[in-house]
């Protein structure tokens, strides 16, 4: 389902020419334009987005954790376009039993340590990521804390030595 | 930093060596480690090590109220406590719709700007320090030390100011303080002229910064650089004017920009928005509106003393604000403003209850670092110390 507003935005319009079925469902609200990708498209909508459509750079990758609500994950990808000055969030959303996606690396180097953040934090991991390995928490760390199940004041024995 | 260059008996050639730098090292402004590889004094590969300062805010932000997540976000860059107090405070304003008056927002910009003044004084007396110039560092913290007494003036704090608040500010302004900030802006522009007189002809400030840290414009828009760095690189791009917030696009400025892309181009593109600042600030004073200082929404800001101590409502409203905090609609926003060093947006996510779902902030340094490796890889030591001091990052930015 995508909302009229959505439809009318010239690069959403040429995605879904060029992409059909990469888009499933699209909405504006406070004037930001959110669209739901499916995760097989993800990669070539992205690399479209930004080679015929002027969106040269990623703001942040980030995740939200809908624990106990399944398909648990949603990925956030905001993007930025400064030549025509706009902006853009894609979305996808994973399951949480083996949350994974591929990687934007290819698309926007940027993506790398973004990607190393969500997957440090919420365990998701990224296909064919060059160098997927936690970021701020210690390597020996268990768990991802920013899971909604994972609690505030952390475990007493979560980080282990080595 | 330990250096120790071993020639190997059989060749009589030098080997790589592998170099911590950090995470206590000075240049590094903060607890950075980055792990050099390097052949004699060039350095092969570079890579950043962060997370030494991850305190975990974004979680702790999904366990408080929204008001009560003003203080976290002073703790983030705390050099630049007003921009990201602006930002959190603009993004649920967004989700709760609503309407900011006229002298709030004129104070918003005035403090912000004082910030940018503060954050880039700070990045000028350490830059300059990491290079040699220490008497810079002197000057810079002299005037960077009234604008922390401006700061306590109006918030009562020096640092963590939590002044920008949800919905307005949390006081309107105090007695003598404008005519604090007409003082200290007034002179101020006097004082970057004496730092330009000390650094843009210096020899060795030109030899340590000209065609050193230069990173190609297009590989820092694919990193997610922001800010100075790319303004610097010729790109005119400004969150304040490209998505005006906070009547930003009432205010007249310009957008300095330098083509160069390297060091000494970073530093004249700060110089000059300095100067900016301080137009935008006299602005600010000039037309600085009376009127209420926060909005009018009795269910999200607290009412006034006075009130509460005769009409039954304000108590109400008082009891249930500070107890249970007010529901925000669910939703999400996205909003981003030009922090001194570049794009910082809070990314909030609201279920319609009292306390965020989500929030991730994305910060200016953290995106900046990322291109670290691509300026100083194949470059000297002693220049990726000037590169790393032009990029300007606090490393609380960078963790969270």
């Amino acid at each position: 389902m995508i909302a009229e507003s959505v439809l009318a935005r010239p690069d959403v319009a040429a995605a879904l020419e060029t992409l059909p079925g990469a888009i499933s469902a699209g909405a504006e609200s406070h004037g930001e334009v959110t669209l739901a990708v499916s995760p097989d498209h993800l990669v070539a909508l992205a690399d479209f987005f930004k080679s015929q459509q002027g969106f040269e750079r990623l703001s942040a990758v980030t995740c939200v954790d809908w624990y106990p609500r399944e398909p648990r994950f949603e990925v956030v990808y905001q993007l930025h376009s400064l030549r025509f000055n706009r902006r853009l969030r894609l979305k996808v959303t994973l399951g949480g039993a083996s949350p994974e996606v591929e990687s934007l690396v290819g698309v926007w180097r940027g993506a790398n340590w973004y990607e190393r953040e969500v997957f440090d934090l919420f365990g998701v991991t990224f296909l064919h990521h060059p160098n997927l390995r936690r970021i701020l928490m210690p390597e020996g760390w268990q768990g991802h804390p920013l899971r909604k199940d994972f609690p505030v004041h952390g475990y007493k024995y979560s980080y282990q030595e080595g | 930093m330990e250096e120790t260059l071993i020639a190997s008996p059989e060749t009589g050639s030098t080997r790589k060596m592998t170099l911590n730098m950090g995470p206590q090292h000075p240049s590094t402004h903060g607890v950075l480690r980055i792990v050099l590889e390097l052949d004699g004094e060039t350095i092969l590969t570079a890579a950043p090590d962060i997370g030494y300062l991850h305190t975990g805010i974004e979680k702790e932000f999904e366990v408080k109220l929204y008001a009560q997540g003003t203080p976290l976000t002073d703790r983030v860059d705390y050099l630049a406590n007003l921009s990201n107090n602006l930002c959190y405070a603009l993004t649920v304003e967004r989700l709760l719709g609503l309407e900011i008056p006229a002298r709030a927002n004129y104070t918003r910009v005035m403090m912000a700007e004082l910030t940018r003044l503060n954050s880039h004084l700070v990045w000028l007396g350490t830059h300059a320090l990491d290079i040699g110039a220490m008497s810079m560092f002197f000057y810079c913290m002299r005037e960077r030390e009234d604008i922390l007494r401006i700061f306590e003036m109006f918030s009562g704090q020096r640092m963590m100011t939590s002044y920008i608040r949800i919905g307005g500010l949390a006081l309107d302004h105090p007695r003598g303080g404008l005519d604090a900030v007409k003082k200290f802006v007034d002179s101020f522009p006097s004082k970057v002229d004496e730092y330009e007189s000390l650094l843009d002809q210096n020899p060795i400030w030109k030899n340590r910064t000209q065609g050193v840290g230069y990173i190609a414009l297009d590989d820092m828009l694919d990193l997610g650089v922001t800010g100075p760095m790319i303004r610097a690189a010729g790109v005119a791009w400004d969150i304040r004017k490209s998505e005006p917030y906070s009547g930003y696009d009432q205010f007249d400025f310009d957008i300095p920009t330098r083509q160069e892309g390297d060091v000494y181009a970073r530093y004249q593109v700060r110089m000059d928005e300095m100067r900016q600042s301080t137009r935008i600030i006299q602005q600010t004073l000039a037309g600085m509106p009376e009127g209420p200082f926060k909005a009018d929404a009795p269910k999200v800001m607290l009412p006034e003393r006075e009130k509460m101590k005769t009409q039954m409502e304000a108590l109400i409203y008082h009891f249930k604000i500070v107890t249970e905090g007010f529901a925000v609609p669910k939703g999400e926003a996205y909003v981003a403003v030009e922090s001194p060093r570049g794009e910082l947006a809070y990314y909030i996510v609201s279920d319609g209850g009292p306390k965020p779902y989500r929030v991730h902030m994305r910060t200016p340094s953290f995106g900046n670092l990322q291109a670290l490796p691509a300026m100083i890889e194949g470059a000297l030591i002693a220049d990726s110390i000037a590169g790393l001091g032009s990029m300007d990052f606090v490393l609380g930015d960078v963790d969270r």
